[in-house]
Formats: structure tokens, sequence, C-alpha cells
């Protein structure tokens, strides 16, 4: 059952020392956050993972929280790279991270697979791709009925899985809408989810949605937690718009780690989840 | 007005989409090439983005692959898992056009990394969506500017399968899809051709002996300008019984329209900054 908590509440009880954790959102809806808290808590030894690690996971990893990353693609969205994952996977600083790459449609299934309760994904994938050489997780099985090869990769079960989304209602069920990406698939796939929310309301069922919206049942999470701007700067479709120039700037915040460390202390570890409301108030009148 | 190099790249690939092509369209020059398309003889063209849009309209074009702009301009908005199993696996993509950061002349793509894998000199983003476009859509197109470093005789990791190595074929790794087909540079148009000047739609088209090959240089572009920007050696069309022709120049019309969509980008982006600067 869901519960409403404080940020501070709702990761202190459910994040832990060497978990594994999907912080997802795919450009849309990234839960910083609940990445920052994750920080400021100081969290370690973590194994991340996600469809598109962006200026959050480059983030925990700068800091050091993070042993293992899974992901399938590692770039700043429309900027470049991950200065500071790279520096990680380049030269082992601040630590050495061990990562297991696949394609976005290995993820998306192996997503789908841990909320279906499956062991593995099976889909038409990697052929011809030299990932398939250097993952071992990535196998092969023979379909029983065609006898056609078929990719197989483990599915992805997250210890907790966090998500950002527009609305809850006071029970604690969830309304995602716009580019939804992965983020039923990974609550479901977890054993735990946490959920970022712009607001509550007091009952999805009196917003008229259509029958098909994406709803997750109260049932399906074990904490909300309200924090305007969360998702801050990525973006929150009905509220606020991308902040790209944050995400050009952060090219250059990353390229040192001298000024990468000055950035996160001044915005990160000196600062609250308050922070995020005024951060996105400039780019809510183009939502 | 003539075009720049980079406007002739967009000009050139939009003139290969069709009214009827469902595109999935990775970010950067293929999505100013596809909208370029939609905004002059293809208004109809069905454009998907990984991020789950399908027949997005967008007004501006996005930075990332999920810019809100995507979704509010489609007809529908369908997740990730569904977008790869029934839209790409499911075979209802035309075409899927890709950038590179290295590749080869047989179409094989590297956004993985440069040097070794486990030991990189430089890890770069990785395959993202790329693995499966490029086997699964029917046909690919990839578009990036020429330069010695990118136009590589060997790429140092095969991301997405183009014809695989000289005497491979798609078939070797089980894939039945044409694979790479055109290649759109700031320089010159370049089709998938066998030693016999045979394209892929072609009866007898054999893989094993197929490269890109130079079929059209664009306005005023030479034939030792474009051979300097390659590191393999270069195929022109003659060599295999074809001519070699001169892009057609960018129109008025399709000129005006490009510099009409990037001025509209670049003004979204200075006014969300400006914005933001007047607030703080």
């Amino acid at each position: 059952m869901a519960q409403h908590l404080t940020l501070e509440a709702a990761i202190a009880a459910h994040v832990r020392d060497g978990q594994t954790l999907a912080i997802e959102g795919f450009t849309h809806l990234i839960p910083f956050a609940a990445g920052h808290e994750i920080i400021r808590q100081g969290r370690r030894d973590l194994t991340l993972v996600r469809m598109t690690p962006d200026l959050l996971y480059d983030q925990m990893v700068g800091m050091g929280l993070v042993s293992k990353m899974i992901f399938s693609y590692v770039g700043n969205p429309g900027a470049g790279l991950l200065r500071r994952t790279r520096d990680a996977i380049e030269n082992g600083w601040p630590q050495p991270i061990a990562y297991e790459e696949h394609s976005h449609a290995a993820m998306a299934n192996a997503y789908e697979a841990g909320a279906a309760g499956l062991p593995c994904a099976i889909f038409r994938g990697y052929r011809g791709a030299e990932l398939a050489r250097v993952n071992p997780n990535i196998r092969t099985i023979t379909c029983p009925f065609t006898h056609e090869e078929l990719a197989a990769i483990p599915s992805v079960r997250p210890d907790v899985t966090i998500i950002h989304a527009q609305k809850a209602d006071r029970q604690g069920n969830v309304l995602v809408e716009g580019i939804i990406g992965i983020q039923k698939e990974a609550v479901l796939a977890a054993k735990t989810a946490i959920v970022t929310v712009e607001e509550v309301v007091d009952d999805l069922r009196a917003l008229g949605l259509s029958p098909n919206a994406c709803v997750l049942p109260h049932w399906t999470i074990a904490a909300i937690v309200t924090v305007p701007g969360g998702a801050h700067p990525s973006y929150t479709s009905g509220y606020y718009v991308r902040d790209n120039a944050e995400y050009i700037a952060w090219d250059d915040i990353s390229a040192d780690r001298d000024r990468f460390h000055e950035w996160m202390e001044e915005n990160v570890l000196a600062a609250t989840a308050d922070v995020f409301a005024d951060r996105v108030s400039a780019l809510r009148s183009a939502a | 007005m003539s075009a720049t190099p980079t406007e002739m790249m967009a000009v050139a690939a939009s003139r290969l989409l069709a009214n009827d092509d469902v595109c999935f369209v990775g970010i950067g020059a293929p999505s100013a090439a596809c909208n370029l398309a939609r905004l002059t003889h293809a208004p109809d063209i069905t454009l998907i983005y990984e991020s789950g849009t399908i027949a997005t309209r967008p007004d501006v074009l996005p930075l990332s692959i999920g810019d809100g702009e995507l979704s509010d301009t489609a007809l529908t908005t369908v997740s990730v898992p569904e977008m790869f199993r029934y839209w790409l696996q499911g075979g209802r993509v035309s075409i899927g056009f890709l950038g590179a950061a290295q590749l080869d002349a047989r179409g094989n793509i590297n956004t993985t990394v440069i040097g070794d894998y486990h030991k990189p000199k430089v890890r770069l983003p990785g395959g993202g969506g790329a693995p499966e476009i490029a086997t699964q859509a029917r046909e690919i197109f990839i578009t990036a500017r020429q330069a010695r470093r990118a136009f590589v005789e060997q790429i140092d990791f095969v991301t997405s399968l183009g014809h695989g190595a000289p005497g491979e074929t798609r078939a070797t790794y089980n894939v039945d899809t044409a694979g790479p087909t055109r290649l759109i540079t700031d320089l010159a148009l370049w089709t998938m051709l066998d030693t016999e000047g045979r394209a892929a739609a072609d009866a007898g088209f054999d893989a094993r002996s197929a490269a890109f090959t130079v079929v059209s240089l664009h306005p005023g572009v030479t034939r030792d300008a474009l051979v300097e920007t390659v590191g393999w050696p270069v195929r022109f069309a003659e060599e295999v019984g074809r001519k070699v022709e001169e892009t057609p120049e960018a129109s008025a019309e399709e000129l005006a329209v490009l510099r009409d969509l990037q001025a509209r980008t670049k003004a979204a982006h200075l006014r969300a900054n400006r914005v933001k600067d007047a607030a703080e």
C-alpha cells in the first residue's frame, strides 16, 4: 500500500547500499529530485539499471555511489557524451565501474519480462551486432516450434524502481501521461517502487481520464512523494518543458572533476527537494 | 542563395523519402531530413521516434529523442517496449534512418567505442535502438558528414550490422531485410551497389561484393575533395557501369523550408533560455 512520505523519509526507508536500482525515465519524467536525495544520503555500491542513463546517473557515478551500471545508451541526449561516466570507464575515477551493455530493444524486453515475472526476455535481436560477443548475458534460445534462433537476456528485476509521474491521488494511485517510456514495466518489475509526482489530487477517478490511461494502482507502489518540479532538468508533460540549456551546460560542468564537485556541492549536497519548484517556475509557461 | 554542405545533406536526404514511408527517425541529421521531407513533398509521411511517438509532426526539431514536442504533435504515443516489439520487430517500419560516428563502405556502423571495447580510448554513447533498427526496418538510410576519422576501412566495433565483412551477406547473420541502401553526406549521394552495378532492389544483387558507391556529387564537389575525406578506396559509379550524376541544387522552396525549420528550432531553444535567465 502506498504511503505518502517526504522524499527524505521515502529514500531512507527503501534504498540501501548494495541494491539494484532502476531510476527510469525516457528523456521525459526523469526523477532527478529522488536521485539527488540518494546522493545526499550517501548510498554506496549501487547497481544502476536504466535504458538511457543521462545526467542523473552521470552525477551518481561521479560521486562514487555506483559499482555497476546496466544500460543501452550512455549519452547526454542532444548534447554529446557523459563525461563523468566516461571518466569512470576510461580512467577508473572516482572508482572503476563494471558495466553491462544492451540495445534499447533488449532492455525494453528485459523490463517487460521482469514485469511479467519471467526469468528471461526472448526477442529477435543482436543479429550481426558485436555486443553479443562482449556481453556474456546475451545468449540464444531456439524456438521449439519454428527452430528460429532468438536472442535471450536475463529479465530486469530491480530491488527498487523510482519513477516520476504527473499525478497521484490520496489513495496513492498514479497517473503517467505523454512519453510513458518504460515507467510501467519498471515499476511492475521491481520488488519495491517509489514514485515522485507533481501533485496529489483527491481521486483520479474524478478527472475524467480515458479508460486506457496509464494508471498504476496504489498497491503496486510503496511510497508516493510530492515534489513539484522533481524531474528538472528533464520535463513533465503538461507542467513544464525540458530545460535544454541545462543539458547543454552539463557538458562543460562535467568536463572537469573540480568543477563537477563544486557544482554538486552547491546544487545537490547543500540543497533540498524544495528547490525543484523554483527551478521549473520559468519553464511552466511554455508547457 | 545556395545551400551549405550541411543543408545540401538534409535536402538530398529528404528527396529520397516518399509520402507512404513509415520512417524510424534517429536524432540530429536524420531528424532534419525527415521533417524537411514532411514539410515539402511528403506531407503524409509517418515519422516514428524510438521514445514511442507515432506519426509525429513537430513544429521545431527536437534536441532529444523524447522532447515533449514529439508526443504533443503525434497521432499516438506508445510505450517503449511496444515500439520495439510491435512496430519495429513486427515489421511495420519501411525505412530506418540512422546517423553514424564511424562507418565502413558496407554500411556497418560503430557508435559504441573507439579502441578496444574493454579498454576504450573513447567511450561513445552506444547503440540505443540502432542494432535492431538496422536489422528490422525493411531498408536503411544513413546520413553523416564525411571525415577520415568517421569514414574508415575498418570500424572499431560493429554496433549495427550493414552487410558484414566483404564476402559476407546479411543472410550470414540470419537477417532478411535489405539493410543500408543509401548514404547521404554533405558531399555526395552514395548507393549500395555490387560490382555489376546492381542495387539491393535489383534481381541478382550480390551483397558479397557490395559497397557504398558514389552515384551523385553535390554541386561544386570535386572527386579529389571527396576522396580526401574517406578512409577506404572510393568506388565511383563508372567502375560498376553506371554514371556519376550531379545532385540537383537545393530549390528555393527546399532551402526556405529548411531554414525556416532551423530558425524556429533555434528560436524555441533561445526562448526557453531567455525566460529562464529572466527569472534567475
